[in-house]
C-alpha cells in the first residue's frame, strides 16, 4: 500500500505559521530567563514528542501500553553509547540511530499486541519498561562502566557547532519536535493512520477489509518507540543533561500515560497541550503553596494534592469527557465561532461539510 | 549433593510462601474482576491505602491493635462505596479500556491522599509476628523459613476457602457469579446491583489490608509497596483474571520461578533479575494460554 500524504489546507498552513512564529521569533524575544527555558519550555518539547509517541500506539492504534519510559531509556543510552563510540555519525545521526534501536525494542516488545489487548497488554508492555531499565542497569557496558550510577551527557554538537546554551538547546528540541510532529501528523491522516484507526475500531472488520494486523501493529508500535526514544535522547541531553536509568522508571510512564489521556487521545495537538498541562500544573501548586500559603503547606502535601487533583481528572474526564482537553479545546473554538457568526448554525453546517 | 537438594528445597519454599503475598493482592482484583468485569487497576493503591491508614490509625491516634484495624477495614469500606457512587455508576456503559483507566486514576487519589494524610516517611508495622526463621522447623526439616511467611501462607490458605465457599454456597455468592455473568439480566431479575458492587469493593478493601499488612510487617509501609503490587498483574495473567484458585496457583509460581532464577541464573547477569522474571514469565503465558491457567477462554463477539 502506497503512503498517501495528506493535502495540506489553508487552515494547516495558518497554523503552522502561527506556531513557527510564536515559538522561533516570539518566545526566544520576549523570554530571557534561562529557567524558562531548562525546566519548561525543553521538557515540555521533549515529553510532547514522547506523549505523540504514546498517542500513536494507545490513541491511533489503540493498544493500551505502558512503557513509554522504557523506549526513551532506550533511545538516551543509545544516543550516549552511539555519541561515545561512533562519534562519525553526529548528533543527528546518533539521534536517528538511536530512534531506530528503540523501535527495535518497540517491535519486540510490541509482538504481544497480536495476541493479547487491554490489561494484558499493558501487562506485557510493562515488561519492556523494567527489562530495559534493569538491562542498563546491569551491564556496565551501557554505561561506560561508570561506577557512580550518573553520567553527565555529552555536550551536543552538530556541524562542528556547539549548542550548549539553554537557548540553543531549545532550538535543537524545537527542530527535531516540529518535524516529527508534523512527520506524525502526516501519517496520522494518510493510509498508515487510517490503517491504525481501523485496527483500534475494530480489529476483525479491519482484518476482514484487507489491513494487516501484524504490519499496523508492529508498525504502530515500532513508530511509538521511535518517537519515545527520540524524546528519551532530548529528554537527557537538553533537559536532565545526565543519563540515570532513574530517571526512566514507571512513574514516567503513568506521567506519559497521562498527559496522553488528559490531553486527549487520538490527536497530535492534545500531546502538546496534556504535556503542558502535567508539566505547569505542579509548578502552578508550588507557586502557589509558596505565595499563598507562604511556604505553611509541606512540599510533599504539595506533590500529595497533586497526584489527587492528576488522578480526579483522571476519572472526571474518563466520566464526561474520555477525548479529553483537545476536544474541549475544540468545543471552546467551536462555541466562540457560534458566537461570533450572526447566523450561528449556517456557520456549524459549512465547517460540517469543509471537515467531510 | 544434600545440602544442594536442602538449598534448592529451601529456595523453592521460601518462593512459594512469598508467592502466597502476591496472591493476596492478586485475590483483590479477581474478586472484583468476577463480580464486574472490571480490572481494578488501584488495587495496589488500595493495600498502600489501606495499611498505611491501619498505621496511621495504630500509630498516630495510639488505637489499639484490633480497633484500628477494624477502622481501616471500615475506612475500606467507604472507599468502595465512594468508588461504586462516583466512579463506577457513571461509567456503567462505558468500554473496558475506560473503566481500566478511571481506576489508574483512582490509584492516583488513593495514593495522593493517603500520603497527605499520614506522610510520606517509612512506617514500620509490628504484628507481633517475627521475619525470622522458625526455630522449630530450621532445627528439624533443616529449612530455615521464616514466621511471616507462615502466617501469610495461613491467612492466604483461610482466604480463599472463605471466598470459594461464599462464591458457591451462599446466596451472595450465587448473586456475584450472576453479575459477572450478564450485569443487565442480573438486575432484571431483582439482584440488586449496587449492593452487590459495594460489597465486592469493600471486600477487595478488605483484602488489600490484609495482603497491606503483610507485605508491610515485611518491607515497611512505604510508597514501594504500589511497585509490588503491580507484580500481581503477571500473576493474574497466570492463574487467569476469574480464578481464586487461580491467584493463588499464579502467586506460587510467580513466587517460586523468580526466586529460583533469581538465586540460580541471577548471578550471571548482576542479580535483581526478579524485577522484570514475573512478567516476562507473564509473555510466555499471553502468548501461548492468553487465558491463563484457570481463567476462562475468552471470547470475543463482532
Amino acid at each position: 500500500m502506497k503512503p498517501v500524504f495528506m493535502t495540506y489546507t489553508k487552515k494547516d498552513l495558518t497554523n503552522l505559521a502561527v506556531c513557527m512564529v510564536l515559538s522561533v521569533l516570539i518566545i526566544p524575544t520576549f523570554i530571557k530567563t534561562e529557567y524558562w527555558y531548562t525546566s519548561i519550555l525543553i521538557p515540555w518539547l521533549c515529553l510532547a514528542l514522547a506523549t505523540i509517541g504514546q498517542q500513536i500506539v494507545m490513541g491511533y492504534t489503540g493498544q493500551l501500553a505502558l512503557g513509554a519510559a522504557g523506549f526513551m531509556a532506550a533511545g538516551a543510552f543509545a544516543m550516549f553509547n552511539l555519541i561515545l563510540r561512533v562519534p562519525d555519525l553526529g548528533f543527528v545521526g546518533s539521534l536517528i540511530v538511536s530512534g531506530l534501536i528503540a523501535a527495535a525494542f518497540g517491535i519486540l516488545f510490541g509482538l504481544p499486541s497480536l495476541k493479547v489487548r487491554g490489561i494484558y497488554l499493558m501487562v506485557a508492555t510493562l515488561a519492556s519498561q523494567f527489562f530495559i531499565i534493569w538491562m542498563i542497569d546491569k551491564f556496565g557496558w551501557f554505561k561506560n562502566y561508570d561506577s557512580s550510577g550518573i553520567i553527565t551527557a555529552q555536550d551536543i554538537v552538530i556541524l562542528g557547532k556547539p549548542f550548549t546554551t539553554p537557548l540553543a538547546m531549545y532550538f535543537v528540541c524545537l527542530a527535531v519536535t516540529t518535524i516529527l510532529t508534523l512527520l506524525a501528523m502526516n501519517m496520522a491522516r494518510g493510509s498508515t493512520g487510517r490503517n491504525w484507526m481501523a485496527v483500534r475500531d475494530m480489529d476483525i472488520a479491519a482484518e476482514s477489509m484487507g489491513v494487516s494486523l501484524l504490519r499496523t501493529k508492529v508498525q504502530a508500535f515500532a513508530i511509538s518507540a521511535f518517537y519515545c526514544g527520540v524524546a528519551g535522547a532530548l529528554f537527557a541531553f537538553c533537559y536532565l543533561k545526565s543519563l540515570e536509568p532513574v530517571a526512566f522508571d514507571i512513574k514516567l510512564s503513568f506521567k506519559i500515560l497521562f498527559m496522553c489521556i488528559l490531553g486527549g487521545l487520538g490527536t497530535i495537538n492534545g500531546a502538546f497541550i496534556g504535556a503542558a498541562f502535567i508539566l505547569l500544573f505542579p509548578v502552578l501548586l508550588n507557586a502557589i503553596g509558596n505565595n499563598v500559603f507562604h511556604g505553611a503547606i509541606d512540599a510533599t502535601i504539595i506533590s500529595s494534592i497533586e497526584q489527587v487533583i492528576f488522578g480526579l481528572l483522571m476519572i472526571i474526564f474518563m466520566i464526561y469527557e474520555p477525548l479529553g482537553m483537545a476536544k474541549l479545546w475544540e468545543n471552546f473554538k467551536q462555541s466562540i465561532r457560534l458566537k461570533l457568526s450572526s447566523s450561528g448554525i449556517k456557520s456549524v453546517k459549512s465547517s460540517a461539510q469543509k471537515s467531510e | 549433593m544434600a545440602n544442594e537438594l536442602l538449598f534448592f528445597m529451601e529456595v523453592l519454599v521460601g518462593g512459594l510462601l512469598a508467592g502466597t503475598m502476591y496472591s493476596l493482592v492478586a485475590l483483590g482484583f479477581v474478586l472484583i474482576f468476577k463480580a464486574s468485569a472490571t480490572f481494578n487497576f488501584s488495587q495496589g493503591a488500595m493495600v498502600f491505602f489501606s495499611v498505611l491508614a491501619f498505621c496511621g490509625f495504630m500509630q498516630d491516634f495510639n488505637i489499639p491493635f484490633v480497633l484500628a484495624f477494624i477502622l481501616a477495614a471500615l475506612l475500606m469500606v467507604v472507599v468502595g462505596l465512594c468508588t461504586e457512587r462516583l466512579v463506577l455508576r457513571p461509567l456503567m456503559n462505558a468500554s473496558e479500556d475506560t473503566v481500566l483507566m478511571a481506576t489508574i486514576g483512582l490509584g492516583y487519589v488513593l495514593e495522593g491522599l493517603a500520603q497527605a494524610a499520614w506522610g510520606v516517611e517509612v512506617r514500620r508495622l509490628d504484628l507481633g509476628i517475627g521475619d525470622f526463621p522458625v526455630p522449630w522447623i530450621a532445627d528439624n526439616l533443616k529449612l530455615f523459613i521464616s514466621a511471616l511467611d507462615i502466617t501469610a501462607g495461613l491467612v492466604a490458605a483461610l482466604m480463599i476457602i472463605g471466598l470459594f465457599l461464599l462464591f458457591k454456597y451462599t446466596k451472595i455468592g450465587l448473586g456475584l457469579r450472576a453479575v459477572a455473568d450478564d450485569a443487565g439480566a442480573a438486575s432484571s431479575i431483582g439482584i440488586p446491583l449496587k449492593h452487590i458492587m459495594l460489597l465486592v469493593w469493600s471486600a477487595a478493601g478488605v483484602v488489600a489490608l490484609v495482603a497491606g499488612c503483610m507485605w508491610g510487617a515485611r518491607a515497611g509501609v512505604q510508597f514501594a509497596l504500589v511497585d509490588l503490587a503491580l507484580k500481581a498483574l503477571p500473576v493474574l495473567i497466570i492463574g487467569g483474571f476469574s480464578s481464586i484458585p487461580g491467584a493463588i496457583v499464579g502467586g506460587l509460581i510467580i513466587g517460586a520461578v523468580e526466586k529460583i532464577l533469581e538465586v540460580y541464573i541471577g548471578p550471571f547477569f548482576g542479580g535483581a533479575i526478579e524485577g522484570w522474571a514475573p512478567y516476562v514469565l507473564a509473555i510466555f503465558f499471553l502468548l501461548y494460554r492468553p487465558e491463563g491457567l484457570f481463567g476462562e477462554k475468552i471470547i470475543r463477539r463482532v
